[in-house]
C-alpha cells in the first residue's frame, strides 16, 4: 500500500523536474558520465548519495544494524537482569532510560530490542521474496490457466485486511519469533508477487526475450536469466519498503501480546506493557516508542531515496 | 450499444456478485487457519484456565457442533451466516455474536467516519498548501507531517498524543468514549496516517495539474489564484486522490484495533484479538467477515466515485 502511494508521488515529481529545468551543463555532465561507462547501479548509488534525507536514513539504519549485532557489548546490563530494589524508576545515572516493573534496565532492553526488529525486518523480506517472486514470475510467464488460478488466489489474499490476517495466524500458531516469520511470510508475498507478475507480463514480449528464445534458450532459462533480472528494480523498491512494514508488523503483534515471547525484549511489547502505566511511569513507554518512530522514519527516508534513485523516469 | 448508466449498473452488479465468492473464500481461509493450527476452544491455553475433563470436552463439542466433520461445520456455518445467524460467542456465552457486533460496530464506524473526515479534509488542505508553496517552508512542514503520519505506527502516535494532550497539557481524557472530548484523541490518532497518505497524493496531484494546459488557460484568461486552485486544479487533482481512499479504509479499519484498545473505546476492535486468542470461532468468523465485507463495499464505492469524477473512465 505504502509503496504504491509513494510510486505515484514520484511520477509527478518527475514531471515537475521536467527536462526544461535541466541545464545544458547538467546534460553535458550526464553524457560524460555515461561515456565514463557508469553502470545503472553505480548511477543509482550516486543519485542516492546526493539525497540528504536518504543518506541520514541510511546512516541511522546502519547504526541500528550495528546496535543489533553488538548488543551484548553495548548494553550496560543483561536484558533479564532484575533489580527489585529499584522498580519503575525514572531515568537516572545508573539507568539512563529508567527501570521497568521488574527493575530491568530499559536502555538495555531497547538495545536488545533492535536485534528483534532488524532480524524480523530483514528475515521476513527474504521469505517474502523467496515465495512471492517465483509465484509472480511463473504466473506472468506461463499465463493461461496457471495465471488465472494464481491471480485468483492473489486477489483473495489481497481482499484480506493484511494485519488482521497476520494477527489471526499468530494467535492460532502462538507467539514466537519463528511463527512471526511464518505469519509475515504467508501473508506478505502477495504484493511482491503481483508486482513481479506485472513486470514479467510486460517484459516477456520484449525483443531481448525473443532474442534469447531464438538463440535456443528454454522457458525457464529465459525467465530466470533474462526476464527476472530486468524486473529487479520494482522488487528492490518493494523490499526496501517491506522491511519497515515487517518491523511495524512485529511491533504491532508484540504490542497486543501475540508477537515475541517475554522475556526477550521487543519494542512493540515494551510499548504495549508500558502503555498501561503511562500515567505513572511515562519512561516505560516513551523510549521504546521513540525507538520505533526513529526506525520507521529512517527506513522510510531510505526507501524513498532508493526508489527515487532507481526510478528510470527521473534519469 | 448500452448507455453509460447501463454500463455503470452492469459494472456495479458484477462487482457486487463478485463479493459473494470473495467473502466465501475469506471465510474458508479463516476457517482453515483456525482448524489447521494446534489448539482448540475446548482446551484453553490461557493462563490460569482449568483443564476440562475429556467427557465435558465431548459434551461441549457436541453442543457446539465441533465434533462434526470439518466440511459439515463449514457448510452449517455458511447456511446460518447467510441468514445473519453467526451463532453465540464461546467466550461471552450469554450473548449471540450478532448482538455483540450490533453493539460494537456502530462505535467503530463512528470513530472510523470521524477519522476519515479529518484525514480527507486535513490531507487535502495540507497537500494543497504544500504544492502551492513547493520547496518552501510550508511544503517541508506539511511533507514532514505527512511522512511522520504514514511512517510512525498509530500506537506510537497514540503514546505521544496522550503524553502531550492528556498529561503535559491536560486537555483531553486518556481514554473512554463517554463525551465528545474523549473522541478527540482516538480520532486524531487514527486519522494521522491516512491524512499523511492523502496529503502526499494531493501534493503530487496538484503539482501535476498546476502545469497542465487548462490551468494555464484559466490563468491566461485572467482568473486570480484562488479560483484557479479551487475550481480547476483541485477538482482535477481529486481524481488520483480518490484511488487511495480504498487503502485508507483498510488502514483505518485495522488501525482501529490498536487505537480502540489504547483509548478503551468500546468498538469492534476490542473483540478483534480477544476472540482470536480465546479461540472464539464464531466471533472470529464474524469479525473477519465484517471487516472484509466493509472493505470490499468501500472499495466498490471508491471505484464508482472514481468513474463519476473522471468521465474518461469506462468500466
Amino acid at each position: 500500500m505504502v509503496s504504491s502511494t509513494l510510486a505515484s508521488d514520484t511520477r509527478s515529481e518527475g514531471a515537475s523536474t521536467a527536462p526544461s529545468e535541466t541545464s545544458p551543463q547538467e546534460l553535458r555532465r550526464q553524457s560524460r558520465r555515461s561515456k565514463r561507462g557508469g553502470s545503472l547501479a553505480s548511477d543509482a548509488v550516486r543519485r542516492l548519495l546526493r539525497n540528504k534525507l536518504a543518506v541520514a536514513g541510511g546512516l541511522v539504519v546502519i547504526a541500528l544494524c550495528l546496535v543489533a549485532i553488538f548488543a551484548d557489548v553495548l548494553a550496560p546490563y543483561a536484558y533479564t537482569k532484575t533489580n527489585f530494589g529499584r522498580l519503575n524508576e525514572g531515568p537516572s545515572l545508573d539507568y539512563p532510560f529508567g527501570t521497568d516493573q521488574l527493575g530491568r534496565d530499559v536502555l538495555s532492553r531497547i538495545i536488545y530490542g533492535a536485534r528483534i526488529s532488524m532480524l524480523v525486518g530483514v528475515g521476513a523480506q527474504i521469505i517474502i521474496v523467496l515465495i512471492g517472486v517465483p509465484i509472480g514470475a511463473l504466473s506472468g510467464y506461463l499465463g493461461g490457466r496457471t495465471d488465472l488460478a494464481l491471480t485468483r488466489i492473489i486477489d483473495v489474499m489481497y481482499a484480506f485486511p493484511r494485519l488482521l490476517f497476520v494477527i489471526l495466524v499468530m494467535s492460532m500458531l502462538g507467539a514466537g519469533l519463528a511463527n512471526i516469520f511464518i505469519a509475515i511470510g504467508v501473508t506478505g508475498w502477495v504484493g511482491i508477487a503481483r508486482q513481479t507478475r506485472a513486470q514479467v507480463l510486460a517484459l516477456k514480449e520484449k525483443e531481448f526475450a525473443d532474442a534469447a528464445r531464438a538463440l535456443g534458450a528454454g522457458g525457464s532459462r529465459v525467465l530466470a536469466r533474462h526476464i527476472v533480472p530486468n524486473a529487479l528494480t520494482p522488487i528492490v523498491v518493494a523490499v526496501t519498503f517491506g522491511i519497515p512494514e515487517a518491523i511495524f508488523t512485529e511491533a504491532a503483534l508484540s504490542f497486543i501480546g501475540v508477537g515475541i515471547n517475554p522475556p526477550t525484549p521487543s519494542w512493540g511489547q515494551m510499548v504495549g506493557e508500558g502503555q498501561q502505566y503511562l500515567r505513572s511511569y511515562w519512561h516505560l513507554c516513551v523510549f521504546p516508542s521513540i525507538a520505533i518512530a526513529v526506525t520507521m522514519l529512517a527506513f522510510t527516508f531510505l526507501g524513498d531515496g532508493v526508489r527515487d534513485a532507481l526510478d528510470p523516469k527521473l534519469q | 450499444m448500452p448507455g453509460i448508466k447501463d454500463e455503470v449498473l452492469i459494472y456495479a452488479t458484477r462487482r457486487i456478485l463478485w463479493l459473494v465468492p470473495t467473502l466465501m473464500a475469506m471465510a474458508l481461509v479463516t476457517f482453515l487457519v483456525m482448524h489447521a493450527t494446534p489448539g482448540s476452544p475446548l482446551d484453553p491455553i490461557a493462563e490460569g484456565a482449568n483443564p476440562l475433563s475429556p467427557e465435558a470436552q465431548r459434551n461441549l463439542a457436541a453442543h457446539y457442533g465441533l465434533d462434526r466433520p470439518l466440511w459439515e461445520q463449514f457448510a452449517i456455518f455458511v447456511a446460518k451466516a447467510v441468514q445473519g445467524d453467526f451463532g453465540s460467542s464461546f467466550v461471552y456465552r450469554s450473548r449471540t455474536v450478532a448482538e455483540i457486533i450490533g453493539e460494537a460496530l456502530p462505535v467503530s464506524l463512528m470513530l472510523g467516519a470521524m477519522a476519515m473526515a479529518v484525514a480527507v479534509a486535513g490531507g487535502l488542505a495540507l497537500g494543497v498548501v504544500a504544492a502551492v508553496h513547493q520547496n518552501r517552508t510550508w511544503d517541508y512542514v506539511s511533507v514532514s507531517v505527512a511522512t511522520a503520519g504514514v511512517a510512525v505506527p498509530n500506537f506510537v502516535l497514540a503514546v505521544f498524543l496522550i503524553i502531550l494532550f492528556s498529561l503535559v497539557v491536560p486537555l483531553f481524557p486518556t481514554g473512554g468514549w463517554e463525551s465528545p472530548r474523549a473522541w478527540v484523541l482516538p480520532t486524531l490518532t487514527l486519522a494521522l496516517g491516512p491524512l499523511g497518505i492523502v496529503a502526499r497524493f494531493t501534493r503530487a496531484a496538484v503539482l501535476d495539474v498546476v502545469r497542465a494546459d487548462f490551468t494555464l488557460t484559466a490563468r491566461a484568461k485572467g482568473l486570480s489564484e484562488a479560483p484557479v486552485i479551487f475550481k480547476h486544479v483541485l477538482k482535477n487533482a481529486m481524481i488520483p486522490v480518490v484511488t487511495v481512499l480504498g487503502p485508507m479504509f483498510a488502514a483505518i479499519g485495522t488501525g482501529s484495533f490498536f487505537v480502540e484498545s489504547i483509548f478503551r473505546v468500546p468498538g469492534l476492535g476490542r473483540f478483534f484479538v480477544l476472540s482470536m486468542t480465546g479461540r472464539d470461532y464464531p466471533m472470529i468468523m464474524a469479525v473477519v467477515l465484517t471487516y472484509g465485507a466493509f472493505l470490499a463495499v468501500m472499495n466498490l464505492a471508491v471505484d464508482l466515485v472514481y468513474g463519476f469524477l473522471d468521465p474518461r473512465i469506462r468500466y
